[in-house]
């Protein structure tokens, strides 16, 4: 993992250097947006007013869906919580699905890809074949029938957030599997794999120190969709039911099923704050995603920033 | 996608027959594999019949309808059965209400295919303009304005737009329903319309009543905006990306140097290349359309199949869940079938 730690972060400061205008502005939203959401959900037991499943303190009972005051700056849900405290403590709960939703997809879907384009044969077809299926099938579907196989619909914190990160896991799976395998058909007859053959290295070491070194370019891309998509699914399958109880744990998709009966009566505060904490989570992973793309592809690449640095280079730097 | 010369039967001669004969057969291994993961998934759960009535029945009463459902059998023999009931295109009965799947899919199924043609519609008419705005005004604030809606519209959830908009549109400005297919006195007069098709727009416009066909279209505004802006960005990246890969071809530029002026350039020489990928993904939206549709009629009580398979979730009525999941699959997979076919017959690059 060593390389791909490398790669992340020559990768990001790099980007960010290259980086011009409007990509530059785009790439550093995005971090500041993660880095807060990273921040936020490592400190949400010293942030947050009050416990995410707490309805009363030394004063008495919050209330039900009490607006916005200084005892409560977000206003209460419906249920009597603080809605300032379950967003913050609901960050905590997203980061956890994003961090063993990417991890369990990046495992299996690079082990199969690498097995996959290495070897080929019937394993290979065969694999293609179900990663195609799974990648064509609505994936909220699909997380909702494992969730209600892995927890039974509703759960505890722990066995929700794997629940729903095993979900999001297969419908990812296809997506490293296709780029890794891709990478390992375009990598493996290249000369230096095939020194490596000569020189009596094993399949596995081939695989693992010598092609896949060489199949990480794309996959912080399809992380940082991989993880916007976890928080997306976590957060419909509370909307429909399915997430984490909301005595075990805070989530943002729980809180705004919850808040669709609110809205009709014109309670906003229920529904507004959770929402946009999934919107600005999302958008600053995506963001970042984005960036990296266009930077790493040379069709997308700011033409007009490069031309402009050649043009200066000839006018011996005297331009705007 | 064999290039050998030689082929096995004369009709298989036209690389493109070819291609649609491989294509077709493709569905196969692929519902295949959709049908059994749904029912090897539904099945880990235990058996339906428990599921859904554990509480409410002795476990005498219990056992024997197990026994009658076939569910204490082996689990390959129940397996083997599902199998053979899907291809003769049968994917059981709901426990809870005891309708036939295809039942379910008559009566809701309309409801879901209307909401996303809107939604298609609305993606499109939103999605490919600003797509061509955002490449020809590449770096500049209203190609950033674009592309930042559109990462906005991928960020907020389907459900949460939804809420906004019965926020703004319901409540603070209320102008438009937040909720239903139709007004309670509607419904029931479009369900009197000789023939109905349940496509309630096309059932208002036979009856040709203006109020009944406004009534149908402003319950429809909100709902068809949450579901098509999600996808409208999905296209406007598409486009944008297409587009600005286009504009710098060799074809463009010299054209270019012709003297053909830009917005001739993108109407009529970069356009079209750049909008062939969007047909393939529009078949590849279904999926998410389809995921889209059970949150947004979750939202607005739109009584369309993904709010019917939201409330058997919600019984836990698995043998329902189970055949409607597995039908959709089989949805999917023809529909990624037709649109591979469109492309193929529109673009003369794909390569069989």
């Amino acid at each position: 993992m060593r390389g791909l730690k490398k790669l992340f972060t020559t990768g990001l400061i790099g980007s960010a250097r290259r980086s011009r205008g409007v990509q530059r502005f785009m790439l550093i939203t995005g971090l500041v947006l993660t880095a807060a959401f990273l921040l936020l959900a490592a400190l949400a037991p010293i942030l947050a007013p009050y416990g995410f499943a707490q309805l009363q303190d030394s004063h008495g009972y919050f209330g039900s869906q009490q607006p916005p005051s200084s005892a409560h700056l977000l206003g209460t849900t419906v249920g009597g919580m603080d809605v300032l405290s379950r967003v913050l403590w609901g960050s905590q709960t997203a980061l956890l699905v994003i961090v063993f939703a990417v991890a369990m997809s990046i495992f299996a879907g690079v082990i199969l890809g690498l097995l996959s384009g290495y070897f080929g044969g019937w394993l290979d077809r065969i694999l293609v074949v179900v990663a195609d299926a799974v990648f064509a099938f609505p994936s909220l579907l699909l997380a909702i029938a494992l969730s209600i196989v892995i927890s039974g619909g509703r759960s505890g914190l722990f066995s929700g957030i794997l629940a729903t990160a095993s979900s999001i896991t297969v419908v990812y799976i296809p997506q490293y599997f296709r780029v890794v395998r891709a990478e390992t058909l375009r990598t493996k007859n290249e000369a230096f794999v095939e020194s490596a053959k000569v020189l009596g290295a094993s399949h596995t070491r081939i695989m693992f120190r010598h092609i896949f070194r060489n199949a990480t370019r794309t996959l912080p891309l399809i992380m940082t969709l991989n993880a916007s998509e976890a928080i997306l699914t976590l957060a419909g399958l509370g909307f429909l039911g399915f997430g984490i109880d909301p005595t075990m744990g805070a989530e943002w998709g729980y809180d705004l099923n919850r808040s669709v009966a609110d809205v009709s009566a014109g309670i906003w505060w229920t529904s507004v704050f959770p929402g946009v904490a999934i919107v600005l989570v999302v958008l600053g992973i995506t963001l970042v995603g984005e960036s990296l793309n266009d930077l790493a592809d040379p069709r997308l690449r700011n033409r007009r920033a490069a031309n402009l640095d050649e043009l200066e280079v000839a006018q011996g730097g005297d331009s705007a | 996608m064999s290039k050998s010369k030689v082929s096995l039967v004369g009709f298989f001669k036209s690389p493109l027959l070819r291609y649609l004969a491989i294509r077709f057969l493709l569905i196969l291994p692929t519902v295949f594999i959709l049908v059994s993961m749904v029912f090897f998934v539904m099945r880990a759960i235990g058996d339906p019949i428990t599921a859904a009535l554990g509480g409410r029945l002795t476990p005498d009463e219990l056992h024997k309808r197990i026994h009658a459902a076939g569910y204490d059998r082996p689990v390959w023999v129940q397996y083997l059965e599902f199998l053979g009931q899907v291809a003769r295109l049968d994917f059981g009965r709901t426990l809870t209400t005891n309708q036939s799947i295809g039942e379910v899919f008559a009566t809701y199924g309309m409801a879901t295919l209307e909401l996303s043609v809107y939604a298609i519609i609305i993606a499109l008419l939103v999605g490919i303009p600003l797509g061509m705005i955002a490449a020809r005004n590449r770096d500049t604030v209203k190609d950033a304005s674009a592309r930042l809606f559109a990462i906005l519209a991928y960020a907020t959830p389907v459900f949460f737009v939804g809420l906004l908009l019965k926020l703004i549109f319901g409540v603070a400005i209320p102008i438009l329903p937040i909720a239903g297919r139709a007004s309670v006195s509607d419904e029931l007069l479009l369900q009197t319309v000789p023939n109905a098709s349940g496509f309630f727009l096309i059932d208002a416009l036979r009856t040709g009543d203006a109020g009944l066909i406004l009534d149908v279209l402003s319950h429809a505004v909100l709902p068809a905006l949450a579901l098509g802006l999600l996808t409208a960005g999905i296209f406007l990246r598409l486009v944008r990306t297409n587009m600005i890969g286009t504009l710098s071809m060799d074809y463009v530029d010299a054209a270019r140097s012709r003297g053909v002026s830009e917005y001739r350039l993108t109407r009529k020489h970069a356009y079209k290349p750049a909008l062939i990928p969007v047909i393939t993904v529009i078949g590849m939206q279904i999926a998410v359309l389809l995921s889209g549709a059970v949150l947004t009629e979750t939202t607005f009580e739109w009584k369309g199949l993904g709010f019917q398979l939201s409330s058997f979730l919600n019984a836990r009525d698995f043998v329902a869940v189970q055949g409607i999941v597995a039908l959709l699959a089989v949805i999917v997979a023809v529909t990624n079938f037709i649109v591979d076919v469109i492309a193929a017959l529109i673009d003369p690059r794909i390569k069989f």
